[in-house]
């Protein structure tokens, strides 16, 4: 049972909304956030706390891109292919990693570290190519730098080069 | 280059500013909300917000006094806001800078908002990838609290007012208003029919505002400054204020930059974004989001506002403007977006749903040079079959890359086409259904 020890954590958010299954969305990030994917049992789960069934969930679940459903790599690197990002060179982006994480679209490396999804817009479309990888936005993207990226994360769980709060240009003194 | 005075961005250029709430308030911040606070009458502030001319920065442009005033003011029950921080529409990137870098100014204009419409509750809906910028407003939104400017009584009104922060969860349509709605209901986020609109059945079928997050942030400088301060930048009558322009794909300065309505793309282009970035010229924008239909060079003197674009055959849409060299093949910038919209079609109506997939399909075959002729009449049939007759406006959207290509580019189209005819030579004739 994931919610048991949280349950002050969903009583907050059960607060926010006059009815109840409007926290559907936040109780799915939970489940995924504590199990890494969202998995039957938690959606049961879900359905209880929400007073709906279980098809319910899983009807709402399949709806949105951000959930897996299977367990999925420790890091989920996510590259943007649209098309403000592919007239700055998000395919070359995509190809270098497919060639040096050995895998392609959807699927996962053999040692369960990076799962690559090739992924629709994501709202950073003048600072492309670029990438999220778990929460972490990373911009302004070149072969060298996923490579930087990749090894941080590999040897220390994060990077220093993601962004910080989005700005840009970045403001200069005049 | 003309220097223009900044509105929205204003605080975040400063070097340094970090956008928290004392930094705020040390330029000026909350104090448009103090003044509401102590007695403004809803009605003056809505009259205030028309005559200011503001339309919404969401994509539709509507006149938010306008929407503010459908608000039933004698309505019995809860009424709700929601910004909308969904930010989907490819090309658009501006609400996640105002978002993360000055959370407070998008608060300040909620919180003024749900006075004058007597909402006690209201939601941020920010796409799920946003996590930082979530982050960020829950962190502005308990020092707010804290303040008294959110909560129970906030400032000694008796008012309350409550912001929560609620992350979508990776899906376009659900920037659509009545798709969000229906999203952080906690359903499939599928649009409703309109009528009823939101104003009357929004949220759980109660009054209810939605507006994009610039909208809200330029609402405090309105009450600070006047209604008449601001009807008189930009493009007066019907394009009045700054717009936050996000420029993007073959530019030497991509970013946000904000200017009064009514600059030439020109000027955005060449002056503002230092023009393109190497030195092959300019072949094709998109002036508004991956929705608004391509223009080309002979555009260029257009000036960005609703009016002038909509009479270019364009729209203003969300701001974003993507910028693409000579070079650029457009059947496969149209393709590109097309996958884009076939992706996130909602799939409730018929014509998107399956439209969607076969322009989708007949594009990569003619990208694939395995086009044939008839092709081009089957896009454009197929756009006219999908093009108002849909629930939302993705209709309209999805076909406007390939309606606004074919229309400038065509010969692009009949050029792969023909490379395709060359290397197959079509033997038969493909029989018509009817003649099987
Ligand atoms: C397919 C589609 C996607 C949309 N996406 C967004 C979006 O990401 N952000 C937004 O503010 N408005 C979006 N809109 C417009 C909203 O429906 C709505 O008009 C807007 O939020 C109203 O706010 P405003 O009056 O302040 O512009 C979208 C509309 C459609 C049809
Ligand atoms: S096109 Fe890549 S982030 Fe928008």
């Amino acid at each position: 049972m994931i919610f048991d020890k949280l349950k002050d954590e969903v009583n907050e958010l059960l607060s926010r909304y006059p009815v109840k299954r409007s926290a559907l969305l936040p109780l799915l990030y939970i489940a995924q956030r504590e199990e890494g994917y969202v998995s039957e049992p938690a959606m049961k789960e879900i359905a209880k706390l929400l007073s709906l069934t279980p098809s319910q969930v899983y009807e709402t679940v399949t709806f949105y891109s951000m959930y897996n459903l299977k367990p999925i790599g420790k890091f989920h690197v996510q590259v943007c292919r649209s098309l403000m990002c592919a007239l700055v060179g998000s395919d070359n982006i995509v190809e270098w990693i497919q060639k040096n994480l050995n895998i392609s679209s959807g699927q996962t490396t053999a040692d369960r570290t990076f799962t690559l999804s090739v992924v629709e817009c994501l709202g950073s479309c003048g600072t492309g190519p670029m990438m999220q990888v778990n929460d972490d936005y990373y911009e302004r993207l070149t072969e060298e730098k996923v490579g930087q990226i990749f090894d941080d994360l590999k040897q220390k769980g994060s990077s220093s080069l993601k962004s910080g709060p989005f700005m840009f240009p970045q403001p200069t003194k005049s | 280059m003309a220097k223009y005075e900044k509105i929205l961005l204003k605080n975040m250029e400063q070097p340094g500013y970090t956008g928290s709430l004392k930094e705020y308030e040390q330029t000026g911040g909350y104090q448009a909300f103090r003044k509401v606070c102590e007695g403004m009458a809803p009605s003056d502030i809505i009259e205030t917000v028309k005559l200011s001319g503001l339309r919404g920065r969401g994509g539709a442009g509507f006149p938010t006094g306008v929407k503010w005033s459908f608000i039933p003011k004698d309505h019995p029950g809860p009424k709700y806001l929601c910004c909308n921080a969904d930010e989907s529409e490819p090309g658009t990137f501006k609400d996640r800078q105002l978002m993360e870098r000055d959370p407070h100014q998008v608060l300040e204009g909620m919180a003024i908002t749900c006075y004058t419409i007597g909402a006690e509750t209201a939601y941020i809906y920010i796409r799920g990838e946003f996590w930082l910028g979530a982050k960020v407003l829950d962190q502005a939104i308990a020092e707010a609290k804290k303040a008294g400017y959110l909560g129970s009584n906030v400032l000694g009104t008796g008012k309350t007012i409550n912001i929560f922060v609620h992350r979508g969860a990776g899906a376009y349509i659900c920037g659509e208003e009545t798709a969000l709605l229906e999203s952080l209901e906690g359903k499939r986020g599928k649009p409703r029919f309109k009528p009823p609109f939101p104003a009357t059945h929004g949220l759980y079928q109660k009054p209810t505002v939605v507006n994009n997050v610039e909208t809200l942030a330029n609402i405090p400088h309105i009450l600070n400054k006047g209604a008449a301060w601001f009807a008189a930048i930009g493009a007066p009558p019907k394009g009045t204020g700054t717009r936050i322009f996000c420029l993007s794909g073959h530019i030497k300065r991509p970013g946000n930059y904000e200017v009064p309505m009514g600059v030439t793309f020109r000027e955005m282009i060449y002056e503002i974004g230092g023009g393109m970035r190497s030195d092959k010229p300019l072949k094709a924008f998109i002036p508004g989001g991956a929705s608004a239909p391509f223009l080309t060079p002979e555009h260029l003197d257009v000036k960005m506002d609703f009016e002038s674009l909509a009479m270019a055959g364009s729209m203003l849409g969300s701001g974003g403007i993507t910028v693409m060299e000579e070079g650029t093949s457009m059947v496969w910038a149209a393709l590109r977006l097309m996958e884009f919209f076939y992706h996130e079609s909602c799939g409730k109506c018929t014509p998107c749903r399956e439209g969607s997939s076969w322009l989708v399909q007949t594009l990569q075959r003619i990208s694939r040079r395995e086009g044939r002729m008839s092709d081009l009449d089957l896009l454009l049939d197929l756009c006219k079959s999908i093009e108002g007759r849909t629930v939302c406006a993705f209709g309209e959207a999805e076909v406007s890359p390939i309606v606004s290509t074919m229309r400038h580019w065509r010969s692009e189209y009949e050029e792969l086409i023909r490379e395709a005819e060359a290397a197959h030579p079509v033997k038969q004739e493909i029989p018509v259904l009817s003649q099987i």
